[in-house]
């Protein structure tokens, strides 16, 4: 019963967007303005259509209903309710589902909160979010049914990849989805005001919270997601330039150019087309990451399943959506007026710097993520693009990038000279030059992006917080701390990636109980190897005892676990988080001698990476608050006269 | 100093193409340079590719070729593809799904003796997820309609 009802939630939630797009269509044209009001309450109800179609989805799991199909493909009686749980994610169905889910109650947000646009522009907004939804409704409803039901019912479920029974599952992918529906929202928007002609400072300003809400995700998402990968794959590796991540990668680049280009369009009226231009590009970059992930057109965890069929569906979305942002943006930007001007060195300057950098860095991933694709369907000839390249050919453009960020916010809108803005940064660069001696000095002969990373981030990190010198601290807005904060998170993870880099040490080894090994500063040895269980899996666990110099030895106890459902065996590193780095031991095998294989990494400030991501993301955070509470001053203001 | 008023919008739409004509190019020569190519074993029989340049291997692991180094975390172990057969030398720690009569990506480069020096070992996920890459290479998925 519960899955009808889900299923017919889910129907109703897709007539509903088609009712939507054609209030909106009908209420646009032609002069039937009374239907315009209709358009709110149908958005909303859709959104809590579709939640409550996802909700049934996550109470079938819960249940282990085995009489659904994709209960029984994905979920086992005897998983922990917590993977019962995010094991609704954890699947195709179950992940588009969740994808219209957000899709449906962000357009319901937008219906219950948006009050600055006018009703017009807000009506055509809505009707591009339904417009958007209907082809994930199709997809779903025709291709992708979570709801199916298997007849007979199965004994028990074949349980959920053992890779994805982490804590991780329940945080990861609904955060990165939120990110990439929110482009989607900020998408709608610049629909909105092309359809409507009505690019300017308010349109600004009504898709700037969906920018910034979509960015924070997407940048908890992507940080989540390194993190996870590098304790759960035992590879000690926090980024391999995979094309799944590119996949998040990629539309957080052009929502981070995005976020800074619809700064100025509210704050300055300028950059008009290059803003709607980019919250294009923003929604499409996600689209293809959707796409990448889903279609299963490549290897890894995310591909649940390789169906061409879904492939095609979901190539063909793609078509349309791009094709018809690209299509409408090419016909209707010669209506947008140019924006007011300014100095090639001014705050805008500096911003159209940074968007240019980091649409070419964009460029660069996305030639490298795509060119094994493109290859493969004209010849046929399979290969792959890994770090070496994205390395040699972002990297540098990044470091670039970071002190066109040390530079931007010091600098006035409209015209600014460059003498002054150095002597506003006079200690930022004495600290730099100090930074780029020591590091010569004390670290000869590490590589040259890590030595450029680490020098820089000492730099920029002063040069971030150079915006609140000499300023009242107490009146200072919230949003400028946001900004200051975020940057800092920046020259935080760029340290953090730099030292890793440079100082990582590793150690492999085939030891006895007994035998000692060294890594780094650490000497660790190994005490025992026993067998232990736990709710779906049995193990081995290594008891390590390690030393840091002279201090007093740790427990630390890696483990090799085996599942049953599936039948799969995974590695659980041991960890721990020094002041100054991370120690991670992984078990291995055994050879027929009674030796282990141990790997052990000391990792020098490598938790720096990841907590920069967190800085970034509280730093958009409070920028949001910062504005909305600005903004709710001044609509007070403007009530009072 | 950007030119005066009208021509600003010119200006940028300039400055942003050549933006994006740089990047493609970086982006083409670094490619060039770095792209590694799948390889099958009969690949490298039929077509040797250059000494020391980064590829990837795929195929199956040879029933009974693996053998481990005195050491204890060298590993040798031969891929075949039912055609032809490379050696190949790992140093480090096998992913949890690398055994014998199954599917395996090594990343890396040839040595001058024809061995492959794998830097990285791939296997599939898990028994139920199929690399595209080894598709009719290996045994077909169970379903569930099955």
């Amino acid at each position: 019963m519960i899955a009808e009802a889900g299923l017919a939630a889910l129907w109703l939630a897709a007539a509903l967007a088609v009712l939507q797009l054609m209030l909106g269509v009908l209420g646009l044209t032609g002069g039937r303005d009374a239907l315009l009001p209709a358009i709110r309450p149908v958005a909303v109800v859709q959104g809590v259509l579709t939640a409550l179609s996802f909700a049934l989805l996550i109470w079938l799991f819960l249940d282990s209903d085995m009489s659904v199909k994709l209960v029984a493909a994905n979920s086992h009686s005897a998983k922990p309710w917590l993977y019962k749980f995010a094991g609704t994610w954890g699947n195709h169905e179950g992940s588009m589902l969740l994808w219209v889910t957000i899709l449906g109650m962000a357009g319901a947000a937008v219906a219950i909160l948006e009050r600055r646009v006018a009703e017009r522009t807000l009506a055509a907004t809505l009707a591009a979010q339904a417009f958007i939804g209907i082809g994930f409704f199709a997809f779903l409803l025709f291709s992708s049914n979570p709801f199916e039901r298997l007849i007979p019912a199965a004994a028990d479920g074949q349980g959920l990849n053992p890779l994805l029974q982490d804590p991780g599952l329940a945080f990861h992918p609904p955060t990165l989805y939120i990110g990439y529906v929110g482009m989607s929202v900020a998408f709608s928007f610049a629909v909105g005001a092309l359809v409507m002609r009505d690019v300017g400072a308010d349109f600004a300003r009504a898709m700037r919270p969906w920018v910034l809400i979509s960015w924070i995700f997407l940048t908890l998402g992507i940080t989540a997601g390194s993190y996870w990968a590098y304790y759960e794959l035992g590879w000690g590796g926090w980024w391999f330039w995979d094309p799944v991540e590119n996949a998040s990668l990629m539309p957080w680049l052009a929502a981070t150019a995005l976020l800074h280009s619809v700064t100025v369009l509210a704050t300055r009226d300028g950059l008009r087309a290059w803003t709607v231009m980019l919250a294009v590009i923003a929604f499409s970059m996600s689209m293809i990451g959707t796409f990448l992930v889903r279609s299963g057109i490549l290897t890894s965890v995310h591909a649940f399943a390789v169906d061409p069929e879904r492939g095609s569906f979901i190539l063909a979305l793609l078509a349309i959506y791009i094709g018809g942002a690209m299509a409408l943006f090419a016909i209707r930007i010669s209506t947008v007026k140019e924006g007011s001007q300014f100095e090639a060195v001014s705050r805008e300057g500096a911003l159209v710097a940074n968007n240019l950098l980091l649409s070419a860095i964009l460029g660069i991933v996305f030639v490298g993520t795509l060119y094994p694709l493109g290859v493969e369907a004209v010849t046929g000839e399979k290969l792959s693009v890994g770090p070496p390249y994205f390395n040699s050919a972002a990297g540098p453009l990044a470091l670039l990038l970071v002190v066109v960020m040390a530079m931007g916010p010091v600098m006035r809108w409209r015209r600014d000279r460059l003498k002054p803005v150095v002597q506003r940064l006079a200690l930022p660069v004495l600290l730099t030059a100090v930074a780029l001696l020591a590091v010569v000095l004390l670290a000869p002969g590490i590589g040259i992006l890590p030595f450029l990373g680490i020098v820089l981030a000492i730099g920029v990190g002063a040069a971030s917080v150079a915006p609140l010198w000499k300023r009242n601290l107490r009146r200072t807005p919230l949003f400028t701390y946001g900004m200051v904060i975020a940057h800092l998170g920046i020259a935080v993870a760029l340290a953090g990636m730099a030292c890793e880099s440079a100082f990582n040490k590793e150690t492999l080894v085939a030891a006895r109980i007994g035998d000692t090994a060294r890594v780094g500063p650490f000497s660790v040895k190994l005490k025992d190897i026993t067998p232990i269980a736990g709710p779906n899996w049995t193990a081995l666990e290594a008891t390590l005892e390690v030393t840091r110099g002279s201090g007093t030895p740790f427990i630390l106890k890696p483990q090799a676990r085996m599942f049953s459902n599936p039948p799969t065996e995974t590695t659980e590193a041991a960890l721990k988080v020094q002041l100054d780095g991370q120690l991670y031991l992984v078990l291995g095998q055994a050879d027929d001698q009674g030796r282990w294989q141990l790997r052990l990494w000391w990792k020098p400030f490598v938790t720096f990476i990841w907590a920069g991501g967190i800085m970034v993301a509280l730093g958009g955070f409070l920028a949001l608050i910062g504005r909305l509470r600005r903004e709710a001053k001044t609509w007070r203001r403007e009530a009072i006269a | 100093m950007i030119a005066k008023a009208k021509h600003q919008r010119l200006v940028l739409i300039l400055v942003a193409v050549a933006a994006m004509i740089g990047a493609t190019l970086l982006a083409m020569s670094a490619l060039s340079q770095q792209a590694a190519y799948f390889y099958a074993p009969d690949d490298i029989r039929r077509d040797k590719p250059e000494i020391g340049k980064a590829i990837r291997l795929g195929g199956m692991v040879q029933k009974g070729s693996i053998k481990r180094a005195a050491d204890g975390v060298t590993i040798g172990f031969v891929v075949t593809d039912g055609l032809a057969t490379t050696p190949v030398r790992f140093r480090g720690i096998t992913p949890d799904l690398f055994k014998e009569d199954s599917g395996v990506v090594a990343e890396g480069r040839l040595d001058a003796s024809g061995t492959f020096v794998a830097d990285n070992l791939l296997a599939k996920h898990d028994e139920r997820y199929m690399p595209p890459q080894m598709a009719g290479k290996m045994h077909k998925t169970e379903t569930l309609e099955k």
